[in-house]
């Protein structure tokens, strides 16, 4: 299984490498909205306060990752699903959609703080605790979006679907990912946040669990 | 007599009912500041959290039977549970939000638990929406059923640890006490375990009632295909 999974991984990899696009339109759109904010919030009143900062980040990968987790259902054809179907465990096949989509997140969202940064300030106190939120955020909204891309994947209207179930589902995990980041942005140690970061971590674990475990049902065709 | 052996849980439950109205209207209750006579509302508002967890918490478990077995009689009935659950929900929100005008001042107040309690029945909506649009039975039942049982899951963390991190105005969260330590003496508890038991029953009744009425449209529909 883990051989499956490598080279599925490996596969959307080079999938993605061929297709850059996909990734260049994410950027893009990364880089738009952060300006658009710069903009709209910052040229406008000077300054912006840390609480708002940090809100508007987390919304804006909010945005982006059910973008960019999505598509990754309807992008294959529903020929080259049944390919799959005949060839690798429906575990692999979320697996390395999760992988692949975490690593893609994690990407997007150390490019989009440093974009942020860049235009916005940045008034974290503890940047690295930062990134960890950035890091745990990233996972989970990677496995959440990409079980609840494969249900959208199933309907015909899949990007209005796509929206629908998975704001309500995330919210639990972006309130927990809020408290963290705000405890990095008044510049709080790591060590008294371990409850938060050992919540986020098992939520992560458990969303994952439960995807391997739900996945082959949504597969079955 | 067999009639009478066959449903006694629901006869014992309206019996309960009965005596939850009774004592909840009638009955003594500690007086406290604040709280005064609206303590009264833990018989009607707390109830209807515990009826609408087990409902949801049997949906699941139809859910799981349907992935399993695939037999449509586990889809129709986890979707009946889940109705009856959103039923009892919108009551506990409506219970609440009268007890939180006379405690707290306000029909509507910024606490975690009624957040939580919002979203989650945004989730249970969002169910709806995929039932509604995937047209293939079987589909509809498989991917209805996953999301179910993915939406309890994330439900249960936001309604058990999500408050409890946070600061609450509800007893038992953020610092508060909880109502065991000091509120509910034992005239209350006399009252409070029977009306769980009673409004329990009464959400199982109903979500019976809805099945049975899903069965026979079922029945009805192949009657007209055939």
């Amino acid at each position: 299984m883990l051989q499956e999974i490598k080279v599925l991984f490996q596969k959307e990899l080079q999938l993605e490498w061929r297709q850059k696009y996909a990734v260049h339109g994410l950027l893009l759109y990364l880089a738009s909205t952060i300006f658009v904010c710069y903009l709209s919030f910052k040229a406008k009143q000077e300054s912006i306060s840390p609480i708002t900062w940090n809100v508007l980040f987390w919304i804006i990968l909010l945005f982006i990752a059910i973008n960019a987790i999505g598509k990754s259902f309807t992008q294959e054809s529903s020929q080259r699903g049944i390919f799959y179907y005949t060839l690798v465990k429906p575990e692999s096949v979320i697996y390395s959609k999760i992988l692949y989509n975490s690593v893609l997140m994690i990407g997007i969202s150390l490019a989009g703080i440093f974009m942020y940064s860049w235009v916005m300030g940045n008034p974290v106190g503890n940047m690295s605790l930062y990134v960890i939120a950035l890091i745990l955020g990233s996972i989970g909204f990677a496995s959440t979006l990409s079980l609840v891309g494969g249900i959208a994947a199933q309907a015909e209207n899949t990007s209005t679907l796509m929206a629908v179930l998975s704001f309500p589902i995330i919210i639990p995990l972006l309130l927990f990912l809020l408290k963290l980041s705000k405890s990095a942005l008044d510049g709080i140690s790591l060590s008294e946040n371990w409850d938060e970061i050992a919540v986020l971590a098992s939520l992560d674990v458990i969303v994952i669990v439960l995807s391997g475990i739900l996945f082959p049902y949504i597969w079955k065709h | 007599m067999e009639t009478l052996k066959k449903y006694y849980w629901k006869w014992a439950g309206m019996l309960l009912l009965v005596y939850t109205m009774y004592m909840g209207f009638a009955g003594q209750v500690p007086r406290q500041a604040i709280l005064n006579e609206t303590v009264r509302n833990l018989y009607f508002h707390v109830t209807m959290w515990f009826s609408m967890i087990a409902l949801l918490g049997v949906s699941v478990y139809h859910s799981i039977q349907y992935l399993r077995k695939s037999d449509p009689v586990n889809d129709l009935k986890s979707n009946a549970y889940v109705v009856t659950g959103l039923v009892f929900a919108t009551l506990g929100l409506l219970t609440g939000s009268i007890w939180a005008k006379f405690t707290w001042g306000d029909w509507w107040t910024n606490d975690p638990k009624l957040n939580s309690v919002a979203i989650g029945m945004l989730i249970y909506l969002a169910y709806g929406l995929v039932r509604s649009s995937l047209p293939d039975e079987q589909q509809k039942a498989r991917i209805s059923s996953v999301y179910n049982i993915f939406a309890f899951i994330i439900f249960m963390v936001l309604i058990w640890i999500l408050p409890r991190m946070t600061d609450s105005l509800h007893p038992g969260n953020g610092g508060n006490p909880g109502f065991n330590s000091m509120d509910l003496d034992n005239r209350m508890r006399m009252v409070f375990y029977p009306a769980i038991l009673g409004w329990m029953s009464l959400g199982f009744w109903y979500a019976q009632l809805r099945i049975r009425i899903r069965k026979i449209e079922v029945l009805l529909e192949e009657k007209e295909q055939a």
